[in-house]
């Protein structure tokens, strides 16, 4: 098997749909970039919308650019699609095991169509890796959602693949067997040899699994990097401070703007956000500006105030200009 | 794998994934059959007299003119739902791994085609148990039967592969059943499935030439008497073979349709 430097490149992709009658397309796709390792986990974050999956389906043959090119293993997705799919798995947004089979026989089936001879030898193997072996010969039909996004997973890796598409994986699961398919997928990352591009909606999936990443938004990258490259290039803590109110928010906006040693002061609803080298002692600054204007009348009442390390969060926050969680993405699917 | 294998390898996995779904669930069988049934024994009776008008040529006895008709409205109405299993997979990931893996377009297809031909044979077999049981008498004999089954799987095969492509192209459950809906019933009465042409006004006759239905309730009855014109049989069985050719390399096209959809 031949070994690539470069696991998945991407370079101006575009891509738009038509979006019903007499509207104009929507762009999915505006420029997208992105260079993968090979050996390594790159997540792709956004927000619902911002084109993650639309890549996927592009860099996994299922759909086509209308510009741009794209090589997953050093094979051009376009040209050689039919190359690009004995190396890859692909594990769909939406679930990707056939119910109404075991899980034996999703994977036995899946290995069978690479033209694998051991697809037995391997469907037991993952079957034991994911610790599905109980629930094997039962159809996929009766599993929980955990189990049946783990299967997904192994359905993906049966063949061996150079390169795994992971399409939000743990959206949908329950905090626990969200975590226990981090776990499953940080020690399959030591596993097997592999590229694996992960897209997710999840800040904490992203920093926690992924060694680089690239946050999309409106169809293209706007920042890529290691987590703490990014969190780094921030320089200093964040400093939130949550108003009872946010009717005179603008104005507590303007007063932090004036405070030395405070940069990059944003208003997010009734929430202002702020940038400080030591937060610690910015923090009592902060609440006596906006004390003393709450006593010559402006509505500036603190809810809460807190100082935190920099965050992805406050990354995304920094490269697109309004906060993530304020993007409405948490557990909704597109 | 070698490239000319691999389509009927994988025709074989395919059909064989959605033989067991159908083992693991019988009773979609009976409920398909329902229907057939009571057309069968309901029309059987009502239309018992239909014999004895002057000009009807398809013998004396209605239920074994019949029996033919129903077999392949049973072929029609059945391979119509065909493509269900890609909407099904549509909605999961299910088709998007099929299509991102080396898998066979063709051999998606194809079998679609193959296993609706299975649950077509069994329920032509229930179909002529019942009809013989009703006082129906075959004289084509076991070659007769076996010619109306090879008719009514090449238009489970033409329906099928249509379905398929219908399934992919509007992509939802709800439209496929209005676009069966509205071809099946047509289908079945524009021939002699239960009339007999030669007594419905001239132009039903003319439009049933045409109607791939019709071929195949024509080779079937036909083979079934006691000595069947076996040019025009086989007339009908090659327009049908034809016919399936057409549509399953038209089905397998569509899913470049999807392709640029998704």
């Amino acid at each position: 098997m031949t070994s690539h430097q470069v696991g998945i490149s991407a370079h101006d992709l575009r891509k738009s749909y038509p979006a019903g009658r007499g509207a104009p397309r929507v762009t999915a796709l505006d420029g997208l970039s992105i260079e993968v390792e090979a050996g390594t986990i790159f997540g792709l974050l956004g927000p619902n919308g911002a084109g993650k999956s639309t890549t996927v389906k592009i860099l996994s043959t299922l759909s086509r650019a209308e510009s741009g090119t794209a090589e997953v293993a050093g094979i051009d997705v376009a040209r050689h699609p039919d190359r690009v799919r004995r190396v890859i798995g692909f594990v769909a947004q939406k679930a990707v095991a056939d119910p109404m089979d075991t899980g034996r026989e999703n994977l036995v089936l899946a290995g069978r169509l690479q033209g694998m001879r051991d697809a037995s030898h391997r469907a037991a193997e993952l079957l034991d890796r994911f610790s599905l072996t109980e629930a094997a010969d039962r159809q996929v039909k009766t599993y929980s959602g955990g189990m049946a996004r783990k299967l997904d997973v192994a359905i993906g890796l049966m063949n061996r693949p150079q390169v795994l598409f992971l399409d939000e994986p743990t959206t949908g699961l329950d905090p626990e067997a969200r975590a226990e398919m981090w776990t499953e997928l940080e020690a399959m990352a030591k596993v097997e040899r592999m590229t694996v591009l992960l897209t997710t909606h999840y800040l904490e999936e992203a920093d926690r699994l992924a060694s680089r990443l690239a946050i999309v938004d409106h169809g293209r990258v706007v920042v890529a990097g290691s987590p703490e490259e990014l969190k780094d290039g921030l320089h200093g803590d964040a400093v939130i401070v949550e108003l009872t109110s946010g009717e005179d928010a603008a104005e507590g906006l303007r007063l932090l703007e004036r405070l030395p040693g405070l940069d990059e002061v944003l208003v997010d609803g009734r929430v202002l956000r702020s940038r400080a080298a030591s937060g610690a002692e910015a923090l009592p600054q902060v609440l006596a500006a906006l004390d003393t204007a709450r006593l010559g009348g402006a509505r500036l009442a603190v809810a809460s105030a807190t100082v935190a390390r920099p965050s992805l969060d406050d990354v995304y926050l920094r490269h697109t200009g309004h906060s993530y969680s304020s993007t409405g993405s948490e557990g909704v699917n597109a | 794998m070698t490239t000319l294998t691999a389509p009927v390898v994988h025709t074989g996995l395919l059909t064989a994934r959605q033989l067991r779904a159908f083992a693991r669930n019988p009773a979609y069988l009976l409920i398909n059959l329902v229907q057939p049934i009571i057309w069968l024994l309901l029309f059987g009776q009502l239309f018992k007299a239909v014999v004895s008008i002057p000009g009807f040529t398809g013998g004396d006895d209605y239920l074994t003119f019949l029996t033919p008709g129903i077999v392949m409205m049973m072929a029609l109405f059945g391979s119509a739902w065909a493509g269900t299993t890609y909407i099904q997979d549509m909605d999961r990931g299910v088709m998007d791994r099929f299509l991102t893996s080396p898998t066979s377009r063709a051999g998606l297809i194809v079998a679609t085609m193959l296993y609706q031909a299975v649950l077509t044979v069994i329920q032509t077999l229930v179909v002529l148990g019942v009809a013989w049981l009703a006082g129906a008498r075959f004289e084509g004999g076991p070659a007769g039967i076996l010619v109306l089954m090879l008719a009514a799987v090449l238009l489970t095969f033409v329906f099928a592969a249509f379905s398929d492509a219908i399934a992919l192209l509007a992509k939802q459950q709800t439209a496929l059943i209005a676009i069966s809906q509205l071809i099946s019933f047509p289908l079945m009465f524009l021939s002699s499935a239960i009339m007999d042409t030669t007594l419905s006004p001239a132009w039903v006759g003319d439009i049933a030439r045409f109607n791939p239905v019709e071929w195949a309730v024509a080779a079937g009855r036909d083979a079934l008497t006691s000595a069947p014109d076996w040019a025009s049989v086989w007339g009908h069985l090659g327009l049908l073979a034809g016919l399936t050719v057409v549509m399953t390399i038209l089905a397998t096209a569509a899913f470049r349709a999807y392709q640029r959809s998704v």
